[in-house]
């Protein structure tokens, strides 16, 4: 992914969307329909796929990089250097187009690359085997057993070392997704990395890419010592000016894209897009698509939920929102719940038959039933075991959360459970329930000072 | 695409933004998308249809289905292989035990002919799943795209919302979509599109009308809906059949199915019965209230002195302790309840679920409710860890606390007044709450 810098975690597909939408038009002329399909293609690759993209205000990142490079590939030097940076900061980008300028210069034509990665290579073991891979040094292992992991690493170095047995073939070590190499047993593939970095056999440079800052506390003592405590840093701190001059940049085609024509209209357009809200013929971008696709990005997905539930749901989560506010948060059971509803929809009702003893279970006295069944309020009667199964349908999307596991011991319907939406959220996602019965949200937004 | 259209309704705008999204085959696409959304809201019914329509190269899994890594990946690698390879037949099954060889088989695999320059899909079901397996299961999937560096993009579909699967230290962020939730109108018009042949659209229509009026503020879930709309036709067409109705009568009709409805809320709809009992009990006419539903089996026949020891495991789990005497000695004295106790006791013990007693207070209570004399035989014992068998009471603790074992009573209110009916036993003045 391009370095582009983002304000909030929002994925660059703001802006795939945009150009996607604006596909549907039925361009009469052959030739346009094939410069959209080129623009597509381009603009598809270099968001989506491209690792080599251009780089952003990180030159003095990338001049540090490439001199440490450098240092190992030509003159023989051991380094460590840890980059660290933020997810989508162009940690990984950065490193490739170091390596890039650094195969193009003659001297480096026996430097050797080992890319791995933490998702990847999750124990040493497999890291070892991958080491090998990369360093196609299968064949030269063979079958051979080792005692040690450190024996194993020192053997595959000592099989780089060219034909007179005094210059060994510099090795670059990337390792991305760093931090999850210090959750390996011993953290011996580090150890052994760094130690031997600092041993100055084999000229060694080890690169970790890491989006946590305290990556430093994960080390173990002994690794840190043998770290050089090198770290180069890639804060995205761009103003809002720089932002647009990537974005204009990042969306304009290259000068080789074959129809001039159209590459400069295009070019043109994005200049004004950044701009201004001038409607443009379809082929091209507007910025109220960029606003749509804004909207797209940054909806409230709990809100969307609920907006989908039930209103016999609906109704369960307000008892439990009154529930929550009556006893501060305190964990409740759906027992308390199905009692705690009917509780308060008997005091919406306006009665005065509220008995002096609230511990009661109403729903068996006489007079609440005949209630109940006299008023309207018959439509929301339903049988306890319906409720229970809306109530499991919300555990099942992860809207009320048990306190503890479930244990076999316990009944469901006295397990504590939690509500996983706050007041305003539901307040909110109430305004935009389709078709709420209004004595429900009369219901829900009643205080209940009087409990 | 108007053969698309007939066959996904009232998705429109999805499957434009889906197209969209995947743009022509040698484009690449985003490495990861991620749907969520109701069930029964059409994910997966959309996406492979759209898949299969544009006959766009995919693997489909089911996360419920391959729940551990190995099963997993290798039937996206096998199912990769059989795409590929159809013309060869049965090549022989992959291996994969690591991510690391699920990710090198994989670039070896996409190096095929036919694989070679499209975009190639893996569709996950069932995603929540995920996060219970390994832990770099997840975001490796989101970046596959970049870890095997081919055109690759897999979909997740889920129930659950992104930000509920986002991994602690952060990953590679999918592009979001939101499936909606059906409204009212378009539930009726993709119930109604299944009607069957021998009856007019508008006659169904009629019918779903009244069946959504009945479930619709229950549940919102098309394939139950679907389900009960399908078992309770013919009942619905029993009167036109019968010649007592017309098609037109709608006030008739509607008389005679809502109490079926009601029931079936009850019944099917709660899974108490299953659908062929329902069908039988359509069939039969027989009388609805005979029909014993699953829960109905619970209340077993006990013993004389089961029932009586049933009786003072509820008392004693949802009595306090303190109270005992007040209940059970010939004479007490009085027992101040202070408005102290009272103003702390918010929630009775009703609310709150069974709470656990020792066996000597069991024996106690029972003793004291039982009008003959019991003695404490083996018996009394044995029955007691029948009723543990039977699950009316659990054992709490320790298995190896062999001298002084608590026990739990977990049954409902109902059933224990049940019990006590039979036995002429009154328990209500006996509990604590009803005082």
């Amino acid at each position: 992914m391009p370095a582009l810098p983002r304000q909030r975690r929002e994925p660059s597909g703001g802006i795939k969307f945009v150009e996607m939408s604006n596909r549907k038009t039925k361009s009469n002329i052959l030739v346009r329909a094939e410069s959209l399909s080129q623009v597509q293609r381009i603009l598809r690759e270099r968001f989506c796929h491209s690792t080599h993209g251009e780089l952003f205000g990180v030159q003095v990142q990338y001049k540090h990089l490439i001199e440490l490079l450098k240092r190992t590939a030509i003159h023989g030097e051991s380094n460590s250097v840890l980059i660290i940076g933020p997810r989508g900061s162009g940690k990984t980008m950065l490193i490739n187009h170091a390596l890039k300028e650094l195969m193009e210069i003659e001297v480096s034509e026996n430097v050797l690359q080992v890319h791995l990665n933490g998702l990847l290579h999750i124990n040493d073991k497999i890291a070892l085997k991958e080491i090998t891979r990369q360093l196609y040094l299968e064949n030269v292992v063979g079958d051979k057993v080792f005692g040690s992991f450190a024996e194993n690493l020192s053997f595959l170095l000592e099989a780089l070392k060219k034909g007179d047995r005094t210059h060994s073939c510099p090795v670059i070590f990337v390792l991305d997704e760093f931090d999850l190499f210090a959750h390996h047993k011993n953290q011996t593939l580090l150890y052994n990395l760094f130690d031997i970095s600092q041993s100055a056999q084999t000229p060694l440079a080890v690169i970790g890419l890491t989006c946590r800052l305290d990556i430093l506390e994960l080390l173990e003592k002994r690794v840190k010592s043998r770290f050089s405590h090198r770290q180069i840093h890639l804060m995205n701190s761009f103003g809002f000016p720089q932002f647009i001059k990537i974005f204009k940049e990042q969306l304009s085609l290259p000068a080789e894209f074959p129809d001039k024509v159209f590459a400069e209209k295009w070019n043109e357009n994005v200049q004004m897009v950044a701009l201004s809200r001038i409607t443009v013929s379809r082929p091209y971008l507007t910025s109220a698509d960029l606003m749509e696709a804004h909207q797209l990005c940054s909806m409230d997905s709990k809100a969307n939920i609920v907006h989908g539930l039930s209103v016999l749901e609906i109704c369960l989560i307000i008892a439990m929102k009154h529930l929550n506010d009556i006893y501060e948060e305190e964990p409740f059971n759906f027992q308390m719940v199905y009692n705690g509803e009917r509780r308060i929809r008997y005091f919406l009702s306006g009665t005065s038959l509220m008995p002096e003893n609230t511990n009661v279970l109403i729903d068996y006295s006489p007079e609440f039933q005949k209630f109940v069944q006299r008023k309207a309020h018959s439509v929301y009667n339903f049988e306890k075991p319906v409720v229970m199964k809306a109530f499991e349908h919300l555990q099942q999307l992860e809207l009320i959360k048990p306190m503890e596991r479930t244990s076999v011991n316990s009944q469901k319907e006295y397990q504590l459970m939690k509500l996983l939406l706050d007041n305003t959220q539901i307040m909110n996602a109430l305004q935009k329930y389709p078709n709420c019965p209004t004595d429900v949200r009369q219901w829900a937004t009643s205080s209940l000072s009087w409990l | 695409m108007p053969h698309l259209e007939n066959l996904v309704l009232c998705r429109e705008s999805q499957v434009s933004t889906l197209k969209s999204l995947f743009g022509e085959r040698h484009h690449f696409s985003f490495p990861s998308i991620f749907i969520y959304g109701h069930t029964a809201s059409g994910k997966t019914y959309v996406t492979q249809t759209l898949l299969k329509t544009l006959e766009l190269p995919h693997v489909f899994v089911n996360c419920v289905e391959c729940f551990t890594l190995r099963l997993l990946l290798e039937q996206i690698l096998n199912k990769l292989n059989h795409l590929s390879s159809s013309e060869e037949g049965c090549s022989t099954e992959i291996t994969c035990e690591t991510f690391n060889d699920f990710v090198r088989a994989f670039k070896q695999v996409t190096t095929a002919e036919s694989l070679k320059d499209q975009t190639v899909y893996i569709v996950l079901d069932k995603a929540e799943y995920l996060r219970d397996m390994e832990a770099n299961l997840l975001p490796g999937f989101l970046r596959l795209q970049e870890l095997t560096d081919r055109n690759v993009t897999v979909i997740f579909l889920s129930e659950i919302i992104w930000e509920k699967f986002r991994p602690n230290t952060g990953c590679l962020e999918p592009f979001v979509l939101y499936f909606p939730d059906y409204s009212i109108g378009n539930l009726q018009k993709i119930l109604s599109h299944d009607h069957p042949p021998e009856y007019s659209a508008d006659f169904y229509a009629a019918y779903i009308n009244i069946l959504l009026g009945v479930f619709y503020t229950v549940c919102r879930d098309l394939k139950e809906l679907r389900h009960l709309a399908v078992l309770n036709f013919p009942k619905y067409c029993e009167p036109v059949v019968k010649g007592e109705a017309g098609e037109r009568d709608t006030r008739k009709l509607w008389r005679n199915i809502e109490p079926h409805l009601k029931k079936a809320m009850q019944t099917v709809y709660l899974r108490e019965i299953s659908s062929s009992q329902w069908e039988k009990l359509q069939k039969d006419d027989a009388d609805p209230a005979q029909v014993k539903g699953l829960s109905a089996y619970s209340h077993v026949e006990l013993p004389y002195y089961s029932k009586f020891i049933l009786i003072a495991a509820y008392l004693a789990s949802y009595n306090p302790a303190r109270t005992d005497r007040r209940f059970f000695l010939k004479h007490h004295g009085k027992i101040k309840k202070t408005n102290f106790l009272k103003k702390h006791e918010k929630t009775s013990n009703h609310l709150l679920g069974p709470k656990p007693f020792p066996l000597d207070r069991l024996l106690a209570i029972l003793y004291s409710i039982v009008d003959s004399r019991v003695a404490p035989t083996a018996n009394i014992f044995s029955q007691i860890a029948s009723l543990v068998t039977l699950q009316l009471l659990t054992l709490v603790g320790h298995d190896d606390q062999l001298d002084a074992p608590k026990y739990k009573c977990t049954v409902s209110l109902d059933f224990i007044r049940a019990i006590a009916r039979t036995v002429n036993f009154d328990i209500i003045k006996y509990l604590y709450d009803f005082l």
